[in-house]
């Protein structure tokens, strides 16, 4: 049943190995974006609160297969940004990691604004008494607690990602979703096996990451 | 009491849902049916067909159905003795065509569908009905790729995982830069911008494309030959009492002039020289 593995045919391990890539391209992107949106979104300048929560609420609305088409079709193919790749392969995995990154971001923005209503007001007050200004509350204070509270709500949104890049092989990223439909396309008997393979494959990505942040929220959690 | 309230009303929906799934169901099931008990009672019978293709398998915004697969489906049904108004077109998209036949969805498929052994596998084959051959799209005024070797320096686009973007990156031209899009006419918008040099797949499909009327005069195809797709009409393995008749039908077709007139009104516009009639290989 599982013969279509031993062919030699199929790279399934080098395809999981990009999907792996564009997740943890994309998670450190989005960590960084989401944190900088959260942080407009708490801002006291009205025009940064009101561009985080326009940006936050466009793109989350927006399916994500929408955006990163958009990125190649629209940015790439139209406009012709290429991010600096050479080949479609270059271009294909930047433009997918910017898609995924703008996607993603907007959750993590929104995981950490709930994270930062955690913090106890009267702590960003006693900073600000001591005559420490918004950015030095929020990075100093404010933020390293809201991170350690919402470590089990951002696990969601890894892992979400993980399965979000299986959307890059619209933009022909050669990763496990591109792979799967090729084995489709070549072993129509074995449709289920191939499936389960790829399946199979996304548990083993994500079901340890779960494991290991549950741990690790539980360990680093502010007890109040 | 709210509570309550929402888990009746989930339950509504529930039910709902399950009685339009039963629904569903037993129509599709009436319809096969009508199709295998064949003479008996003649009400509709249901084919596969693609919905994408322009020249081959497409549906028009009114509803219509056109393309060279729709009318080999229509005559074959004919001969099985169906009215074109007692067909029903459904979707065949590449990765459940297997499924659709297996399942007794469809009692056959004509969507651009290449014998092959693996798929054999599943399903059964009438026909070949149509040779078609790998080919490339290219901008009209380009003349720069004459053979298979100058796809080496250049930009490809073709539909993700299909057998044409595989042969390219195993076979034809591992060098070539390739761009997988979920459909061709992602890869044309950006063969017009010059993104991409040449769009390749099938060349029937392309034809099809350059038949379009919006892109009439824009791209031409090369007429490299890099492939031989043999395609055939997918019914349920083991039918062959079906096989036979559709065999037959093909065989009609062609000699009554039907096949030629279909590849002509359908694929013509795009100057593309189709190979005669495949002998019919599949089925005794």
């Amino acid at each position: 049943m599982f013969d279509f593995l031993e062919s030699g045919q199929y790279d399934v391990l080098g395809a999981f190995w990009v999907t792996v890539q564009l997740t943890l391209y994309s998670a450190a992107g989005s960590l960084i974006w989401g944190t900088v949106l959260a942080g407009m979104r708490v801002s006291p300048v009205p025009l940064m609160r009101g561009f985080g929560t326009a940006y936050v609420n466009v793109v989350r609305n927006t399916p994500l297969t929408v955006l990163i088409l958009a990125c190649s079709l629209g940015l790439s193919q139209t406009l012709g940004v290429n991010l600096g790749g050479d080949t479609f392969k270059e271009t294909g995995f930047r433009l997918a990691v910017l898609g995924l990154t703008a996607y993603t971001g907007t959750f993590v923005c929104e995981a950490l604004r709930s994270g930062i209503n955690t913090v106890p007001v009267g702590q960003a007050e006693a900073a600000r008494a001591l005559g420490l200004s918004f950015f030095q509350v929020l990075t100093l204070i404010v933020l390293p607690q809201a991170f350690r509270a919402v470590i089990a709500p951002l696990t969601n949104v890894l892992i979400a990602l993980t399965k979000n890049t299986t959307v890059a092989a619209t933009i022909g990223v050669a990763e496990a979703a591109l792979l799967m439909k090729e084995m489709i396309e070549n072993e129509p008997q074995a449709l289920f096996a191939v499936f389960a393979v790829f399946a199979l494959g996304f548990l083993v990505l994500t079901l340890p990451t779960g494991l290991l942040l549950g741990w690790v929220a539980k360990r680093v959690a502010v007890k109040r | 009491m709210k509570i309550s309230k929402a888990v009746a009303a989930a339950a509504a929906a529930v039910a709902l849902a399950l009685t339009a799934t039963a629904c569903g169901g037993s129509n599709d099931k009436a319809a096969s049916d009508g199709g295998a008990s064949g003479d008996a009672k003649k009400d509709k019978i249901v084919v596969g067909i693609k919905f994408d293709q322009p020249g081959l398998g497409l549906k028009t915004p009114d509803g219509k159905y056109t393309g060279f697969d729709v009318d080999v489906a229509t005559y074959v049904a004919k001969e099985l003795g169906y009215q074109p108004d007692q067909i029903e077109f459904k979707q065949a998209v590449s990765a459940e065509r297997e499924n659709l036949i297996a399942n007794g969805d469809v009692k056959f498929i004509v969507a651009t569908y290449s014998i092959n052994d693996k798929r054999k596998e599943k399903v059964d084959f009438a026909g070949p009905y149509f040779l078609a051959h790998q080919d490339l799209l290219v901008r009209a005024d380009d003349t720069s790729i004459t053979k298979v070797e100058d796809l080496n320096k250049k930009k490809l686009c073709s539909v993700t995982g299909s057998t044409s973007a595989q042969n390219i990156k195993k076979t034809l031209a591992p060098e070539a830069d390739l761009q997988e899009y979920p459909g061709y006419s992602d890869c044309l918008s950006g063969l017009e911008n010059k993104a991409v040099d040449a769009l390749t797949t099938d060349n029937s499909i392309l034809a099809g494309y350059a038949a379009q009327e919006k892109n009439k005069g824009k791209f031409k195809l090369v007429g490299l030959s890099m492939s031989n797709e043999n395609y055939g009409i997918g019914l349920k393995k083991g039918d062959k009492d079906l096989q036979t008749k559709i065999n037959a039908a093909l065989k009609k077709m062609v000699a009554d002039g039907a096949w030629e007139a279909a590849v002509k009104k359908n694929l013509g516009p795009a100057n593309y020289k189709n190979e005669p009639a495949p002998q019919i290989t599949e089925g005794s």
